[in-house]
């Protein structure tokens, strides 16, 4: 099997407009693949589609048989009557050994929060919690939409480290959707741009220089390509908080 | 034993109890309760049918609670707000059940038992059908739990994990029927919603996990049961007001000691 999930010809249409028209998409086993689009771009469209909440309207999605999927939402709104441990929320699909879960808390920095309510995380807690049971279910795919939304950088920047580390300790794929484009940028393997249909696709270096690309976002994708280099000659503890090119990313982003 | 009319209505409201709580926890869960409200008056326009056509009660009860839900399903999103909608579907159910039920004139029959229970005069088979319901809802719902609460926190993460929520939205619409049905003789359609969501958000404060505020509902539902039975025997009031009353009392209570535990951990 070459691929875990490949679409062609994809169009989606929701309430009468064209979301995503004609994409052609693949992941294959062990990738990092990060989508980058404006705002209304059919980013969480298509991951939507792919988890199969989303009815594609043309062109067909193939998924490799037997296929296990991890998500991590943007954000889980939890109700405050749903009483929730964090226990409890790592078992929820499955059972889980004591030992597992223990050492799935430890992974995720948070080994003493197994009897706290999940309400009561910080929001860098609770995104690790909600990736610690992603990684439970043993995804062949695990998918992330914008998981660290309501992270700052430095916490965004040690979320995609544990994600790599993930990649490298399961040889699970890893398929996202993020803003934090200079942090993502570098710990992908391969960059989708979508606005509606792949404007771009390649290296992170190859889109970040690709015309659509700066088009799309703007003379400030030039410290997201500076950030990437700069990552790979040494590495910092706070994911290159201090650059002030990649403070303006954020900004245009 | 069964002969006894009080042994027959403590065993109705501790079946109907069982079966409520849990299925209340998902209403509150999920902000249903408007929704259960609609499912249970539509039932008395089943009740009315049933009677016209010689049918089982349980039967229409639970074919129209259906019809209900499904026709909430079809009109949302079409440029109404929910609760309008459901605002609309509620009453309208309810009248029309009243009014079917004026018609039927050939039929004594008395509307109030219907609207708030008649617990006192549960006969052997109301019993059977009550207890085979129970059994039915408890069964659905301890089959389903993981998937139930996963759909319930958030669909797409059910998604992934292989669950369809749409189908789980269809266990607990079927189940929320049931228990519409089971109620009735117990309650009545007008306060079967206070049966559902009362104990489960009186647990609530003292659950940490989804298992634990279920049983604890299921408990707070068969004292306030057995409790409002009592209490309506002693003071001679009318029975299924009284159950509700007896569970708002201990929602009262549950409450207040959550209020004052908050207000320590604020001091200390």
């Amino acid at each position: 099997m070459t691929f875990l999930v490949e679409t062609r010809g994809l169009s989606v249409r929701l309430g009468g407009s064209m979301v995503l028209d004609d994409v052609d998409f693949t992941i294959r086993r062990g990738e990092i693949v990060t989508i980058v689009g404006p705002n209304g771009s059919g980013k969480s469209t298509l991951l939507r589609t792919i988890l199969g909440g989303v009815r594609p309207s043309r062109g067909r999605i193939d998924r490799a048989p037997g296929l296990r999927l991890g998500y991590v939402p943007q954000r889980l709104a939890l109700d405050p009557t749903l009483p929730m441990t964090v226990t409890r929320f790592l078992g929820l699909t499955r059972r889980i050994p004591p030992r597992e879960r223990d050492a799935a808390l430890t992974r995720a920095g948070i080994p003493d929060l197994g009897g706290q309510q999940m309400a009561d995380l910080s929001g860098g807690q609770f995104q690790r919690v909600l990736l610690a049971r992603a990684i439970l279910e043993n995804p062949d795919l695990l998918i992330l939409d914008e998981a660290t939304a309501g992270l700052d950088q430095p916490g965004a920047a040690a979320f995609y480290r544990r994600l790599e580390e993930v990649r490298s300790e399961t040889g699970c794929a890893v398929l996202m959707v993020s803003h934090d484009l200079h942090v993502v940028m570098s710990a992908s393997d391969r960059v989708i741009c979508l606005n509606g249909h792949v404007c771009c696709e390649g290296t992170p270096q190859v889109v970040a220089e690709a015309p659509v690309y700066r088009a799309l976002f703007g003379e400030g994708t030039q410290g997201a390509l500076a950030l990437y280099r700069h990552r790979h000659d040494h590495r910092h503890d706070h994911g290159g908080a201090a650059d002030p090119d990649a403070t303006r990313v954020r900004e245009a982003g | 034993m069964l002969d006894d009319f009080m042994t027959r209505a403590t065993l109705a409201g501790i079946g109907t109890a069982l079966a409520a709580a849990p299925m209340g926890c998902f209403v509150v869960w999920r902000r249903m309760a408007y929704f259960g409200d609609a499912t249970a008056h539509a039932a008395i326009l089943g009740v009315a049918l049933s009677l016209a056509l010689s049918l089982p009660i349980f039967a229409g009860a639970v074919v129209i609670a259906l019809l209900m839900a499904t026709t909430v399903a079809l009109l949302s999103g079409r440029g109404y707000a929910m609760d309008t909608l459901l605002g609309v579907l509620a009453h309208s159910a309810l009248a029309f059940g009243l009014l079917a039920a004026s018609f039927l004139t050939s039929v004594r029959i008395d509307i109030m038992a219907y609207l708030f229970g008649d617990i006192l005069a549960v006969s052997r088979s109301d019993l059977a059908v009550i207890w085979g319901g129970a059994a039915l809802v408890l069964a659905l719902v301890a089959w389903r739990w993981s998937a139930l609460l996963t759909a319930t926190l958030n669909p797409d993460l059910a998604r992934a994990a292989g669950i369809d929520p749409k189908h789980e939205e269809l266990v607990l619409t079927l189940a929320l029927a049931i228990v519409v049905a089971v109620a009735i003789k117990v309650v009545g359609v007008l306060l079967i919603t206070a049966l559902l969501i009362i104990p489960a958000a009186t647990a609530r404060p003292f659950a940490r996990t989804p298992e634990t505020m279920a049983l604890i509902a299921t408990g707070v539902a068969i004292a306030s049961a057995w409790g409002g039975l009592r209490a309506s025997y002693a003071f001679d009031t009318p029975t299924g007001p009284t159950i509700v009353c007896v569970v708002a009392i201990l929602f009262c209570c549950s409450a207040t000691v959550s209020g004052l535990r908050r207000l320590k951990v604020r001091t200390d």
